[in-house]
């Protein structure tokens, strides 16, 4: 069982981000990660692609992802270095291809209101235990079950695929 | 806005939905509890002439050799197809080409082919208590035959193809208790279409929409399969009717495999009920550009049309032909009007065909499509030009969905539409009876 700790400063962001503020569908005519991370959350906050350095945790509230079904969104974020996504709630889809695409998202009713802009924040990925080193406060999210840890550390639904067809 | 946990705390004894039986049964468990995110086994897994070329292109990339059974991937090339250009002939080659190098059985090409969410319970592809993956939002449908059936992305049929499995989160279920009866040419079209009026594009995020009520007994399979079609509307991951007859008789004949007929527990949770009462529910009218945007017939007013469409996995099926046949019969398409009527699948058609019901189409001078998606995603078969405004069977009336950016899609159901193509304008049948 690993003891996976993910950590960095947090960005705060609001409800209902959508895919297209995420990763504009101006930019979807390349698949290349390295391209999309260039212009990841532009539309919600332009300057957010010079800001993240690697580790860095995006948290946002209600109903994150919301949108189109693109696989571009989750793929953008984790490019860029984002570690993990903290929000209130997710749309469905952006859900799913998160854990396809092996972007920890975490779901957590407190953290996103105490959470500011800036806060060393780190995650327990097994726990689902949320600490606050600035605040020194502590939050529970829900913990990833065994088998979503799976799927995110083979790097995604596909790798993981992959992983058991070599295994067979 | 929906809110959901991951944590929930459950009773060793709490009553189970139909949702959760199917979803605990795939997934080898005894019980499972919304949120909880289980791997299950698929019994079908489908995709489409738009969505399968993706998966195709991962399964390739990971190097995989076979899919998981040759009988079980399901694919049919119904949005573009007949092939309407050379991009869409290339796409529809790949799956031919996929389908012959895995031999599947179930690969629906041109003249067997229909719009998929209709074809596959029609043919017993689909039945009760499977749990059925598609790279199609409105694989919902199956949900009326008491099915687990939901829509999901390229990747997860890429995976679902190779592994037969595929992960879900439990959703929490809402319960909608149907009473009482539906008015003359109130159909399913108009209980979903209200259902969605009342709770919003978002209002069953992420949740199962669970039907039962006195209602449910009198409603067809058709009727069933409209208001689970719809569930992706309201934003939801499944519909389900409890199987009951109506289901046993509609599946007896066709489908090959042992149905399992999951109830739900008396005592099982649901996060929200609803009484919806079916007096209440006039024919129903959704105006652009929402699902949700709905009025009941005597409040629509002057609304001029310029095309009629009457078809699609929404209601391209026989009883929907019949009820516009009924309507039509005898009578002429306005001037001005195109009206455009597509049966969903072959063995529709053909019944049509042979019931005379296709004679009563063209006779009113309305245009038979072979069975395809066409205009309803604004493929082929009906384009809208900028301006123009069509009613339509379907279920989107998003900006630009069948054609010009400019153009407007109001939804309704068969009568709605059959009676809308002699006038000219949105009406009820009443007004051409
Ligand atoms: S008929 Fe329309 S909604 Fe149904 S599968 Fe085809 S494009 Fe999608």
């Amino acid at each position: 069982m690993s003891k996976k700790i993910l950590k960095g400063r947090a960005h705060i962001f609001g409800d209902n981000i959508d895919t297209d503020a995420i990763i504009p569908a101006r930019y979807l005519n390349t698949s290349d990660p390295a391209e999309l991370a260039k212009h990841v959350m532009e539309d919600a906050d332009p300057d957010f692609a010079k800001k993240v350095v690697k580790g860095d945790i995006i948290v946002g509230k209600k109903n994150f992802g919301c949108g189109s079904s693109r696989e571009h969104a989750p793929v953008a974020i984790r490019a860029a270095g984002v570690s993990c996504v903290i929000a209130k709630s997710y749309a469905r889809i952006f859900y799913r291809n998160s854990f396809n695409m092996a972007l920890p998202i975490f779901e957590s009713a407190e953290a996103p209101d105490r959470i500011a802009a800036g806060d060393e924040v780190e995650v327990d990925m097994d726990s689902g235990v949320i600490r606050n080193l600035t605040k020194k406060e502590q939050y529970q999210a829900a913990p990833i079950p065994d088998f979503m840890q799976k799927l995110i550390e083979a790097g995604g639904l596909m790798e993981s695929v992959k992983r058991r067809m070599g295994a067979e | 806005m929906v809110e959901f946990s991951l944590i929930l705390i459950k009773d060793d004894d709490m009553g189970m939905t139909i949702t959760e039986k199917i979803l605990a049964a795939h997934a080898g468990l005894k019980e499972v509890a919304p949120g909880q995110l289980v791997n299950c086994k698929v019994d079908i897994a489908l995709a489409n002439d738009i969505t399968a070329p993706i998966s195709i292109k991962e399964f390739r990339r990971i190097g995989a050799k076979k899919v998981f059974d040759k009988e079980r991937v399901v694919l049919v090339p119904d949005h573009f197809a007949p092939n309407k250009d050379i991009e869409s002939a290339t796409q529809v080659k790949m799956l031919r080409d996929f389908s012959n190098e895995q031999g599947l059985t179930n690969f629906w090409d041109a003249g067997r082919m229909g719009v998929e969410h209709t074809l596959l319970p029609e043919q017993g592809i689909v039945g009760p208590g499977d749990l059925v993956i598609g790279a199609d939002s409105h694989t919902c449908t199956y949900g009326a035959l008491g099915a687990f059936a939901s829509g999901v992305g390229s990747t997860d049929l890429a995976a679902a193809m190779i592994t037969g499995e595929a992960w879900y989160r439990v959703p929490e279920t809402m319960l909608f208790n149907l009473k009482g009866k539906l008015g003359k040419w109130v159909s399913g079209k108009d209980v979903i279409l209200y259902i969605i009026g009342k709770i919003g594009v978002d209002g069953a995020l992420y949740k199962a929409m669970e039907y039962t009520g006195d209602m449910v007994p009198t409603l067809s399979q058709d009727d069933r399969f409209t208001i689970c079609n719809m569930a992706i509307e309201a934003g939801a991951k499944n519909g389900i009717f409890l199987p009951d007859d109506v289901t046993k008789g509609y599946v007896a004949g066709r489908f090959k495999r042992e149905a399992k007929y999951y109830p739900s527990d008396a005592d099982a949770k649901y996060c929200e009920r609803f009484d919806i009462n079916g007096g209440d529910i006039e024919l129903q009218v959704a105006f652009p550009h929402l699902p949700s945007n709905t009025r009941p017939i005597s409040k629509v007013g002057d609304v001029k049309v310029d095309q009629v469409v009457i078809g699609s996995c929404t209601n391209g099926r026989y009883s929907d032909l019949k009820v516009a046949a009924e309507i039509i019969k005898g009578k002429k398409v306005a001037k001005g009007v195109r009206l455009i009527v597509i049966p969903a699948t072959p063995l529709i058609y053909r019944q049509a065909m042979k019931d005379g019901l296709l004679d009563i189409f063209m006779e009113s001078e309305a245009v038979v499509s072979t069975p395809t998606c066409g205009p309803c995603l604004g493929g082929h078969m009906g384009i809208l030009a900028e301006g123009e405004r069509a009613l339509t069977t379907t279920n989107r009336n998003f900006v630009g969905r069948m054609g010009h950016r400019k153009s407007e899609v109001y939804l309704a159901g068969p009568a709605v539409a059959a009676a809308t193509a002699i006038v000219g304008k949105i009406c009820s049948p009443e007004d051409v009876l």
